[in-house]
């Protein structure tokens, strides 16, 4: 992984931080109950699970029965954090998330492990690449994929705060650190700006926050100056902030370890349209699916890196040009 | 401080009473079906009994003034499509007035098609894609326990809903983790809206199957109300999950619905609703229930 985000520091796994967040916040918050789905040990959710049993339960390998548990319990005032693989819990319990949490509004948070190609040699089968398009369908669900392990926490505890339906994909390898501690100032539905520009704007999420800041750096070598938003919280959506990018930079690009339909850019490309029309630019899965293979070879394979976030800068100040 | 909890007993032996609310709230269902021009008349009927005895046979502790009180016990209703006895159920309990049962359907409605959690009081859980009330029911059982609430959880399921694999993840992790406070009623009235159950994807053996996922099991005539009150009073003294497989007639109580699978989803018209009607009233020694007069009666009363 390390050669494709040149400079920049490798973390934990965005999974781990949430294990950890999660024990600790089941310290303060007796109301906090875990279920998972027979992936304890890969998700982490198997931290508070070690520390918490009476309040864990591992329901097996039913992810449809899980979800459905976890909005009887939020019904009477339990606080459920439920986890699987994202393309398995988000996937298999989509009609549960939709009838039993999405349409009461009930206040269940639901963390995907394994987002993303970067699951790796497992293969397609284990990677997720539609779970943000699906969680952002649900009305009143927060959708929100953290950058790295400090936004992570951040993303969790705000979850936490939330009252209602939230859906956080981390990711299985280490990755690296975008920021130093949890950000003070994360909040859903407020994009970071990680890197200041006023040539174009990269909004990233996930794991292409990275990929994005390698991005700035190289462009800033040449002259040019991108702004790069992280944009976790990819709904709700901080229109504003991309309304600003629109109008002050006036080239927008995307990038995301999910499909380019119906993700991130499919959401700030709306925004754009509703507030200022600029050329914009996508960087993610075309529509197919992957394949095994290190994290880093799929990223590569897939067009999911810094390169390709460079040649759709240029394209789209190109195009700017052009108009 | 707790509110004092009911006796969950009061009711429980006057089986002529039961039945006389069995008749009213079929009239209800009936007339509400009509006036709503569609909904599901067979699935509603052959659960009255059932439904009847929850709410009026001394088994459901619960406050109507208080819809929330967090000690109630919880009726979800996982076969969504059979909501008007819920509705009617529900009115006559008085979490709302019986005039309301008029706007089955119509837009602004809170008695939606298909059971709403948070639209209308009383109603527990969100449901009509089929399966997943008993994984909801299995969620709201272990919160007793953890919140430190003795309150009970009922699931009454359809024979065809028994098709959807969710209800056996559900039976399975229930049957391994033996909440003693939840139990699961199918109305077993054999159809389905393609045809009969048996001959679509039949569930027998059907007791074992509940049997091999450590459920005790057993079947009650779900017509007799001294069956009904006998298996739920049996379902609730167990040492784990209960399972009543109530054997039922669908369209119970109106002739010519009676196991007359065209009425799984069609609403009476109006000539059939004044032959329903007349039948019903022949079965109620004091026949004096119809939405439009209870609307009247308490019009008048200034409600």
């Amino acid at each position: 992984m390390k050669h494709l985000f040149e400079g920049l520091e490798l973390g934990r796994a965005t999974r781990d931080a949430y294990g950890e967040a999660l024990r600790e916040l089941g310290r303060l918050h007796p109301e906090i109950v875990v279920l998972d789905a027979d992936l304890a040990k890969s998700t982490k959710s198997a931290y508070f699970g070690e520390e918490f049993p009476d309040r864990f339960f591992n329901v097996g390998i039913q992810e449809a029965n899980l979800v459905g548990m976890a909005g009887g319990l939020a019904s009477c005032g339990l606080v459920p954090f439920i986890s699987s693989f994202a393309c398995f819990i988000v996937l298999k319990g989509f009609d549960q998330l939709r009838m039993s949490v999405a349409y009461p509004r009930l206040n269940v948070k639901v963390v995907g492990s394994h987002g993303g190609i970067t699951a790796g040699e497992d293969g397609a089968s284990q990677q997720s690449v539609e779970d943000v398009a699906l969680a952002c369908s649900l009305p009143g669900f927060v959708v929100c994929v953290p950058s790295d392990e400090h936004q992570t926490r951040a993303a969790v505890e705000a979850a936490y705060r939330h009252v209602g339906p939230v859906y956080i994909r981390t990711g299985r390898p280490k990755v690296p650190l975008v920021y130093e501690a949890p950000p003070a100032d994360f909040a859903f539905g407020r994009a970071l700006e990680v890197r200041e520009g006023g040539d174009a704007t990269i909004v990233a999420n996930g794991t292409m926050v990275a990929a994005a800041i390698v991005a700035h750096e190289r462009l800033r070598r040449e002259g040019i100056m991108v702004r790069v938003l992280d944009m976790a919280s990819v709904k709700p959506l901080d229109e504003e902030a991309v309304r600003r990018a629109a109008e002050e930079t006036g080239a927008i690009v995307t990038a995301e370890e999910h499909l380019v339909h119906g993700g991130l850019g499919a959401r700030v490309a709306q925004a754009v349209c509703r507030t200022r029309p600029v050329p914009m630019e996508f960087v993610g899965l075309e529509d197919t699916y992957a394949e095994s293979g290190d994290a880093a070879a799929l990223l590569e394979k897939y067009g999911l890196t810094a390169d390709r976030i460079v040649m759709a800068v240029r394209k789209v100040l190109a195009r700017r040009k052009g108009s | 401080m707790r509110e004092a909890a009911p006796d969950r007993r009061e009711g429980r032996t006057d089986f002529a009473a039961l039945r006389d609310r069995a008749t009213t709230i079929r009239r209800h269902i009936v007339e509400m079906l009509a006036e709503a021009g569609s909904g599901h008349p067979g699935g509603s009927l052959s659960a009255v009994e059932i439904v009847t005895a929850l709410y009026f046979g001394g088994f459901l502790r619960y406050d109507p003034r208080n819809p929330e009180w967090p000690d109630r016990d919880r009726f979800i209703l996982s076969k969504g499509h059979g909501v008007p006895v819920q509705y009617a159920a529900l009115a006559e309990a008085g979490f709302f007035p019986v005039s309301e049962l008029a706007t089955l359907r119509k837009i602004n409605s809170r008695l939606q098609g298909h059971p709403v959690l948070g639209a209308t009081p009383g109603i527990e859980a969100s449901t009509g894609s089929l399966g997943q009330g008993l994984s909801i029911g299995l969620g709201m059982a272990l919160a007793a326990r953890l919140t430190g609430r003795d309150y009970r959880v009922y699931v009454l399921l359809g024979d065809g809903e028994c098709q959807e694999g969710q209800v056996w993840e559900a039976a399975m992790a229930a049957g391994h983790m033996r909440p003693e406070n939840l139990v699961a009623i199918v109305d077993y009235n054999k159809f389905q809206l393609d045809g009969a159950v048996a001959d679509i994807v039949g569930l027998e053996p059907f007791t074992e199957k509940w049997r091999s996922m450590q459920w005790r099991v057993r079947e009650i005539d779900g017509h007799s109300f001294p069956e009904v009150v006998e298996g739920l009073s049996w379902a609730t003294e167990q040492d784990g999950p209960a399972c009543l497989i109530a054997h039922t007639i669908k369209g119970k109580g109106v002739s010519f619905m009676e196991g007359e699978n065209a009425y799984h989803g069609v609403a009476p018209t109006e000539e059939e609703l004044a032959k329903a009607l007349a039948e019903l009233e022949g079965a109620l020694p004091r026949a004096e229930h119809s939405i439009e007069r209870e609307a009247a009666e308490e019009k008048e009363a200034g409600r």
